[in-house]
């Protein structure tokens, strides 16, 4: 590099003083010292290993896993492989990251914009939600979660029972399963082409506004399609769908879904811990937006309702959705927190079981590290897309 | 430019280098501190108080150990490990031996970079239930939620088990040893798996031990040792005699209380083991009182047992398998000579 | 200091002569509750729906705290009630809640400490104290000294050794928050002024780092510092057992740090630059003396939210067998001895309450610090 900067012979007529010179020095150190310190760690690293008879391969992969996980999401059984429970593991976090991020995000706009409400009482409450949740630990509210409301809850016999054959109990919600008999594909047939018709709808609506400046009801017609249409084709194929209640035989319910307090727990906490943060990054956005917008929409005759929608929110979401991307990534990030709770997460299964029983630290590591990292590049990368949409465009 | 990468890259390989060596006895000297991997908290096995101090079976292995390289029983440093984590942190050097309830196997002997130095402890994986239940054998458990600690032989056994009984279950897993008994305890799981050893330590620690049983059944075979790093024969010898010396003692009725008239004693065998004869101490690059100090210091194996987990304490568990060779067990040390 | 945030802001300034508030503003009791609580007929039936909330929740609280709390007596009446908390099991768990398994005949020593610590920060930190440098100069240099000796000890001043190990419970939390809180702030400054730098392997090697950390879960890293670091760099390098999450959670709170001064950096008019190149000043004179002061000044909200984020961090060292205050908490819960049914709900309660007031002072502290300098802007 200096090569090309520094010709020959002027070389011993720079000095020092030169910002350019000093910033190739620099850079050169710099340079220097981390290679030598990555090569280091290299060496060292590689040799403990070999002295020390530790694995240095991946052959970990295809061998038999031996051990039981108790939620999963794909197939995994006790013959599978240390590979598949990885993925069992990248598949819980993600299930549980992105349900979160959705609860957050509801629950994080709305207590946000309570907090704005011009109504004393569920201004304060909002903002007491806020400043209780936001500076307590989140792994002391995910064990209270866990050990103080989940835990004590009814042994199986004495299960709490909700209607519709939902048990509630220390083993979790247990909910009927959904069986699919003949004819239910027509239902979801059914939903695709609501789906679409929405989208049609809407497209029409807004040539028929632009054109003439008429609304047309997007909102009802859309929720008649979406819901209205599969009801029809559900009750005309004879309701295809029957329902499995659980029941108690020995010691647990048998048949039906089981949400276990593991993962329960893991998800009310992730998701009230962000929803705070989420709320404070919503009030700050709309309150960033000029007052003057919202005073000129009620000047338009636009109702609060249709000038948060319309005026305020889609403004405030540009300043909104950069600290919002961070707080996702930091909502998955804190996912790992499942080993405290026993919920059988990327960390828990494969940098905690797996890497137990293959000693493959190095390896296990390097791989859940990237996982963690490549979850984050993407997020930031789909999130920056979304972001340049909604960017004002400069004119 | 090249010269100056060329002499960082061999600073660096002569960093790196510098420690290729391994010789933990020459580390542990230097440091004049032992540092020992044990379980947080498995009553009877290793336990701290609320001052710090630790007692305990595996403890006292530990202790053992310190007293024949350091000559001094006190010189441990505990390092509470969970099952998970406890194999890492001897594999990478965090810790210069691992005494933890951890069983004896040919996987983690060939491929985890570590070796076991031998069987403290005797041991096969049971159940416990609550009385309640009315359960009389592990093949009435269908259907049961299981608690079990990450990283333990216990995961495996029982999958293995019921896969080949045809009995379906459940598993709950934590990491932490305590987290696994208070969730048994407060209902999350039906079942309670582990050692059995670790199931009567545990039950010292329940509110009310009364109301749950241990079923009859083993379904493992589950020999407890302590495990050092391979590579490193000369430690691998000094964990394994510390632990065959305090066997031997006991076969020949050397005691903490007697070893130092035992010196005198006729007997070939026990002048050799307490180093009045022979060179074994100077073999293993220890002092020629190693032997006196872990026997004065600690005791011998009956002694520990019975301290500790045996029966003048809490626990009150039988020698059965822990007995001696010469008394129906399986311990059974070579002969020191 | 809810009652603060009422008045209006004119009111605390002395110039203005008090004047008698137009009508319209003059508030009736009435008046403010048609305004603020019944505007609309949606608005009362929210105003309802939260009051009830509101005071069933306070309710709840109120009576599992006080009212139906065991407040004397030991095991056997905790475990009789199972309806309001066991405040006896933190009176008997205090100690070891502080001092974790420090020995009992020295746990003066960290008291003192503590003290020491408490006088500097309340003298650094309160605006009309006098020689707040001096202050500084304590609390940075010669503090972490002085709290070295004697939480370690040194054996020739007749303080005997305390073995890291033993350290526990909220001291170790708050070593832990103050070292990263002292540490966190210059390392990410560095970083954030790395990531702007003009030369582009600075840029690139500050880029990658922080984007690494912020990428990566917290608990992973502090695993393979405390578990594996020995495998990675020779033995003589490696740090202390204790020391070790300290560094990680120095630098790991630095990554986000530089990404909250990098706000404050772009934040400043490039003017700011230019004028200062142009009086001929070198690169860190501009910085130290003219860009930095004003960029932390302007995410002084950000530095302190992360101080708060790396305090509720110190948590996770858990993970690794370190006994931080909430570890602490974890312990004396599974103490078969206080086997109650509302010993969890009380620990954790406890617990909560310590963090909270600590994260709140230090959120309160800067938006007092943020209202002065909006003041100071304004005059």
């Amino acid at each position: 590099m200096s090569e090309v900067l520094l010709a020959p012979r002027s070389l011993w007529s720079l000095s020092l003083h030169d910002a350019k010179v000093r910033g190739v020095l620099y850079q050169v150190l710099l340079a220097g010292s981390l290679l030598a310190l990555v090569v280091s760690i290299a060496i060292q690293t590689a040799s403990n290993m070999r002295a020390r008879g530790i694995p240095l391969s991946f052959g970990f992969w295809n061998e038999t896993a031996g051990f039981d996980i108790n939620q999963t999401l794909i197939p995994y059984d006790t013959l599978s492989t240390y590979g598949q429970a990885f993925w069992v593991g990248v598949v819980n976090t993600l299930y549980v990251s992105l349900l979160g991020i959705v609860l957050a995000t509801l629950l994080g706009f709305v207590v946000g914009i309570a907090r704005l409400s011009p109504n004393w009482i569920v201004a304060k409450v909002a903002a007491s939600y806020v400043e209780v949740i936001r500076n307590v630990p989140l792994l002391l509210q995910l064990l209270f979660w866990y050990n103080a409301v989940l835990k004590p809850l009814p042994t199986p016999r004495a299960s709490i029972e909700l209607p519709g054959g939902i048990y509630l109990n220390n083993r979790g919600l247990i909910i009927p399963e959904i069986q699919l008999h003949e004819g239910a594909g027509s239902v979801g047939l059914a939903f695709l082409a609501g789906t679409m018709l929405c989208f049609a709808y809407r497209f029409h609506a807004r040539r028929v506004q632009d054109r003439t400046g008429k609304q047309l009801p997007v909102l009802r017609v859309s929720l008649a399609a979406l819901i209205g249409l599969p009801l029809i084709v559900f009750f005309l194929v004879g309701s295809p769908v029957s329902f499995v209640t659980p029941e108690l035989r020995g010691f647990n319910f048998r048949g039906g879904h089981q949400l276990y307090p593991e993962f329960a727990a893991l998800l009310i906490g992730l998701s009230a811990y962000t929803a705070s943060f989420i709320a404070e990054i919503v009030r700050s956005g709309i309150q960033a937006v000029p007052k003057g917008q919202t005073e000129a929409a009620h000047a338009l005759g636009l109702a609060p309702g249709k000038t948060l929608r319309l005026v305020t929110v889609p403004q405030a979401l540009r300043i909104i959705i950069p600290p919002l991307t961070s707080q996702y990534l930091n909502l998955t990030k804190n996912s790992s927190l499942a080993v405290f709770i026993g919920y059988p997460d990327l960390v828990q299964i494969f940098a905690g079981t797996v890497l137990n029983q293959t000693g493959a630290a190095v390896q296990v590591m390097a791989i859940t590290l990237s996982v963690y990292l490549a979850i984050s590049l993407v997020t930031s990368m789909v999130m920056n897309a979304f972001n340049r949409r909604f960017a004002i465009v400069e004119r | 430019m090249q010269a100056i990468l060329k002499g960082l890259m061999a600073a660096a390989v002569a960093l790196a280098a510098s420690n290729a060596s391994a010789a933990t006895i020459e580390d542990v000297k230097k440091n004049g501190i032992l540092t020992c991997g044990t379980n947080s908290a498995t009553a009877g096995f290793s336990l701290p108080d609320n001052e710090g101090k630790w007692t305990g079976f595996v403890v006292d292995y530990c202790r053992a150990v310190a007293a024949a390289v350091l000559g001094d029983a006190q010189k441990v440093r505990f390092i509470p490990l969970t099952p998970k984590d406890r194999f890492t942190a001897l594999q990478s050097g965090e810790i210069d031996i691992l005494a933890h309830n951890a069983t004896w196997t040919s996987s983690r002997d060939t491929s985890l970079g570590i070796l076991f130095a031998g069987t403290y402890f005797y041991d096969g994986q049971g159940f416990m239930v609550r009385k309640a239940e009315n359960i009389g054998s592990a093949k009435d458990l269908d259907g049961a939620s299981i608690c079990v600690t990450q990283g333990t032989t216990t995961e495996l056994n029982l999958a293995d088990y019921f896969r080949s009984h045809s009995i379906s279950y459940s598993t709950v897993g934590f990491a932490d040893e305590e987290a696994v008994v208070k969730a048994y305890e407060e209902g999350r799981c039906d079942v309670l798996s582990a050692d059995s050893s670790t199931l009567n330590a545990s039950r010292q620690r329940m509110a009310n031990s009364d109301d749950s049983i241990v079923l009859p059944e083993l379904i493992s075979k589950e020999p407890l040792g302590p495990a050092v790093r391979q590579g490193d024969d000369h430690w691998f010898n000094v964990a394994k005699w510390t632990l065959l010396v305090m066997v031997s003692a006991e076969e020949l009725g050397v005691t903490s209380q007697n070893v130092d008239e035992m010196k005198s004693s006729e007997n070939p065998n026990i002048r050799r083991l307490l180093g009045v004869e022979g060179s074994i101490g100077k073999d293993l690059g220890l002092a020629d009182t190693w032997s006196v100090d872990v026997i004065k210091q600690v005791g011998n194996y009956g002694e520990v047992f019975d301290r500790n987990i045996g029966k003048d304490s809490p626990l009150k568990m039988e020698r059965g398998l822990n007995a001696l060779w010469n008394q129906g067990g399986l311990q059974y040390a070579p002969p020191v000579r | 200091m809810s009652g603060h945030s009422l008045h209006s802001p004119l009111a605390n300034s002395s110039l203005l002569p008090p004047t008698a508030p137009p009508w319209r503003i003059r508030r009736s009791p009435a008046a403010w509750m048609r305004k603020n609580l019944f505007s609309t007929p949606f608005s009362g039936v929210l105003t309802i729906c939260f009051t009830a909330l509101a005071a069933w929740l306070l309710y709840q609280l109120l009576s599992f705290a006080v009212f139906d709390a065991v407040w004397t007596g030991g095991q056997e009446e905790c475990r009789a009630n199972p309806d309001g908390a066991c405040w006896p099991f933190i009176v008997e768990k205090f100690d070891y809640l502080r001092y974790g398994a420090y020995p009992v005949a020295e746990r003066w020593r960290v008291d003192l400490t503590l003290i020491i610590g408490a006088v500097l920060i309340v003298w650094l930190l309160w605006k009309r104290a006098p020689q707040r440098n001096v202050a500084a100069l304590l609390f940075f240099i010669a503090y972490p000294v002085v709290a070295f000796v004697l939480l370690r000890g040194v054996a020739s001043l007749n303080l005997p050794v305390i073995d890291t190990v033993l350290w526990g419970g909220l001291l170790i939390t708050l070593l832990m928050s103050v070292v990263g809180i002292v540490f966190s702030l210059p390392i990410g400054v560095l970083l954030a002024l790395g990531r702007r730098s003009e030369l582009p392997l600075v840029r690139a090697v500050c880029v990658i780092f922080i984007e690494v950390v912020r990428g990566v879960p917290f608990i992973t890293v502090l695993f393979m510092a405390n578990f594996m670091m020995p495998l990675f760099v020779p033995d003589y390098l490696t740090p202390d057992r204790l020391l070790r999450p300290l560094i990680a959670i120095a630098l790991f709170s630095s990554a986000y740090m530089a990404e909250v001064v990098r706000a404050g950096l772009q934040a400043i008019p490039k003017g700011q630059y230019e004028a200062a190149k142009a009086l001929g000043l070198s690169y860190f004179t501009i910085m130290r003396l003219i860009i930095l002061p004003q960029a932390l000044t302007i995410v002084i909200p950000g530095i302190v939210s992360t101080f708060i984020g790396l305090f509720k961090d110190t948590t996770l060292v858990a993970i690794v067998g370190i006994a931080d205050f909430l570890r602490a908490v974890e312990t004396a819960r599974v103490d078969p001895n206080w086997a109650g049914p509302t010993i969890s709900s009380t620990g954790y309660l406890f617990a909560g309450l310590v963090y909270w007031i600590f994260c709140f002072g230090m959120s309160r502290y800067s938006q007092a610090m943020e209202r002065e300098f909006a003041r100071g802007h304004k005059s």
